[in-house]
């Protein structure tokens, strides 16, 4: 067989039909649900009076509507009353088709892209799809994973299949050790200020070098999870022994004697030598300094050393100008002069242990800064709260006045009660700063978790090297 | 032979933006409805209103940003939008596709869409529709806010007519197909059940861990 590269591999191996249209039909082994993208799909699935194909692919968790605070009370604990009704409406489909299911009171309970890796969930070789964008995450384990619509979520429940075409294939190569403290987060923001936040359209995304082999699977999946913010529906890192000591000891992994038939497997999941493709981009670890974005779209980034662009520096005029009336900035301004209202380390992207270790390294013995209207630190999953817990992180973040709440997707997307006020500038661990994502007429500003620890510090950007 | 299909044609609308997200198209917290339908006047929610909106809220009593096109009295009953590239970037909420077609867009024309938008669209029967940079240009240099014009779509041999102007566009047989005759897709696919419950065996056989 000729040279395949890691998607062509994992491609093939889940195809189950070509249909006459050129669309295929590919296996799902991982279905992950959560609150906001399935109650559609499951009403879709009785009026057709059909069940899910293959229950124990399934697992279901709510993340997006829930409160960060008094997860002792439950669902009692949510007051909005449209929130609680698709929490109960998720409770419901679950226990109607026996799903498995972490509710809100499991301690294994968090953001589905947390979860998923944290229990064995997703494991090398996989297929994983869910009602949201940031599925990619789990390409970090060298599984093809996408983010999907909720007729899609009906259709895997339907068939265990997704109708799909053939993505071409995109190669980026980091090579070199990171500069000091910069992490995971700076090279995806860097990648899509370099390639743009379409550049990955129609492509899945392999992301290879000695800079990405060198990142834990933490930082593999924060990688992961920003491929959509560079328009590619799935982005992944070929497993390694990195990928397999995550996983061993996992609860849903395989163990034993199967474990080590299946590292045997995963092995062989790699691009080969003279696999060819469609495009390429290779990048030196030295170029990515810590990152900031000062707009509204990822693409918007700059290095904190940099000002906020002039017009004349940017392709896009248009959407330019919207974005710095949106922002409340000025062209020229350094990114070290902005000040800021809130700080958010959390979310799909950077809510994990080495994120919340990180930030509190460069917290300790610090204080928030005198601007800092409130700073929230959201861990992924109850069981990222109870190790940090363990490690004693939460005394640093709360001495130093941060908020320390319960998991969930928070301030990422302001479902639930966490958000901006208007006009209010945060320094966010997330992935995305469209208009009003994180609070009506906020302004979000994405780094990474330690760019946002010292910004808590400093009241302002800084380079957090120099913290 | 020239075949306009009406069901796509008509009059349009423009929104000269490129990256339109899809929390620009419906934002976060219309997306705790739990039904497909009632999106349409919260879409474009943060520029259409001057304040913020809230689900299931009389919009009639709202103050309207009068200088948004949505807003345009003679824009109204639109049923094609034209947009920049990579339109309907970000999250893949389908409510923004429930939210376009509860507004009346029947298509959508742009320089690309993001990938999980562009699915959804075909999902929910709206034709999303990709033409050149220079097409799109030609679009936006001749529209201007104080009429209306239209555009005819012929989907079966896939032109695109506007003015003296004859745009031909691609598009895959099995979403032509499923727009023309509003295929059932998981109808259709539940056809493969055979091949899928005998991929289903060997896949098992290979990979006993991903079963329990």
């Amino acid at each position: 067989m000729s040279s395949r590269t890691l998607y062509d591999k994992l491609w093939d191996a889940h195809h189950v039909a070509k249909r006459d249209d050129g669309s295929s039909l590919i296996y799902i082994d991982r279905h992950l649900i959560h609150e906001v993208t399935s109650p559609q799909a499951f009403d879709g699935l009785r009026e057709r009076k059909i069940e899910p194909w293959r229950v124990d692919s399934i697992i279901a968790t709510p993340d997006h509507n829930v409160p960060t605070e008094n997860r002792a009370k439950g669902l009692k604990g949510i007051n909005d009353s449209t929130s609680k009704l698709q929490v109960l409406t998720l409770e419901e489909n679950v226990k109607k088709y026996d799903l498995n299911f972490f509710s809100l009171g499991d301690e294994r309970q968090g953001i589905v892209h947390v979860i998923g890796p944290e229990q064995g969930l997703t494991l090398p070789g996989m297929t994983v799809v869910c009602g949201d964008s940031h599925t990619s995450t789990h390409g970090a384990f060298g599984a093809l994973a996408m983010g999907i619509g909720t007729s899609e979520v009906e259709h895997v429940l339907a068939t265990q299949c997704l109708i799909a075409y053939k993505q071409k294939n995109m190669r980026i190569n980091i090579e070199g050790d990171l500069l000091e403290r910069v992490s995971a987060k700076d090279v995806t923001m860097f990648i899509i200020g370099q390639i743009g936040t379409a550049g990955g359209t129609g492509f899945n995304i392999e992301y290879a070098g000695s800079t990405i082999e060198n990142l834990s699977m933490e930082g593999r999946m924060t990688l992961c999870n920003m491929s959509i913010e560079a328009g590619a529906r799935s982005g992944m890192v070929a497993p390694d022994q990195t990928t397999f000591d995550y996983i061993k000891g996992k609860p849903f992994a395989p163990s034993g004697d199967q474990f080590e038939k299946a590292v045997d497997t995963w092995i062989s999941l790699k691009s080969d030598p003279g696999a060819v493709f469609d495009n390429e981009f290779s990048f030196s670890s030295e170029q990515i300094l810590p990152q900031v974005t000062w707009g509204t779209s990822p693409e918007m980034v700059s290095s904190i050393d940099e000002k906020v662009p002039e017009p004349r520096d940017f392709k896009n005029k248009e959407n330019y100008e919207d974005a710095l009336n949106y922002m409340g900035l000025k062209p020229g301004t350094k990114l070290t002069d902005i000040s800021l209202d809130q700080i958010f380390i959390g979310s799909c992207t950077n809510s994990r242990i080495e994120d919340l270790r990180i930030a509190a390294e460069i917290l300790k013995g610090n204080k928030l800064a005198k601007n800092i209207k409130r700073a929230l630190v959201v861990p992924g999953s109850g069981l990222v709260k109870k190790q940090a817990e363990e490690e004693g992180l939460h005394e640093i973040f709360i001495d130093a006045g941060f908020s320390w709440r319960d998991a969930g997707c928070s301030m990422c997307l302001g479902m639930n009660p966490d958000q901006l006020n208007q006009e209010e500038r945060c320094a966010s661990t997330s992935n995305r700063n469209f208009e009003g994502r994180q609070g009506y007429k906020g302004r979000t500003h994405l780094v990474s978790p330690a760019m946002a620890a010292a910004a808590a510090i400093e009241g302002r950007f800084i380079d957090v090297r120099e913290i | 032979m020239k075949q306009i299909s009406n069901e796509f044609s008509g009059t349009f609308i423009c929104l000269d933006k490129s990256n339109v997200d899809t929390d620009q198209i419906i934002p976060k917290q219309f997306l705790k409805s739990i039904k497909k339908t009632g999106f349409g006047d919260n879409l474009f929610d943060g520029w259409r209103y001057l304040d913020e909106g809230t689900l299931d809220q009389e919009t009639s009593s709202r103050m309207v940003n009068k200088d948004f096109i949505f807003n345009n009295k003679l824009f109204i009953d639109s049923n094609i939008l034209v947009s920049r590239e990579n339109f309907g970037c970000g999250s893949s909420r389908e409510h923004a596709v429930w939210a376009l077609k509860d507004f009346g867009i029947k298509t959508v024309i742009a320089e690309s869409f993001a990938d999980i938008f562009y699915n959804n669209c075909f999902k929910n029967g709206l034709l999303a529709l990709c033409l050149k940079k220079s097409e799109i240009s030609k679009i936006f240099d001749n529209f201007n806010e104080d009429s209306v014009q239209s555009i005819e779509i012929d989907l079966i041999n896939q032109v695109l007519y506007y003015g003296d102007s004859e745009f031909k566009f691609e598009l895959d047989d099995y979403k032509k197909k499923c727009l023309l005759e509003g295929l059932d897709e998981i109808g259709a696919s539940l056809k493969f059940t055979e091949q899928i419950k005998s991929f289903e065996k060997n896949y098992q056989i290979k990979n006993p861990w991903l079963f329990k």
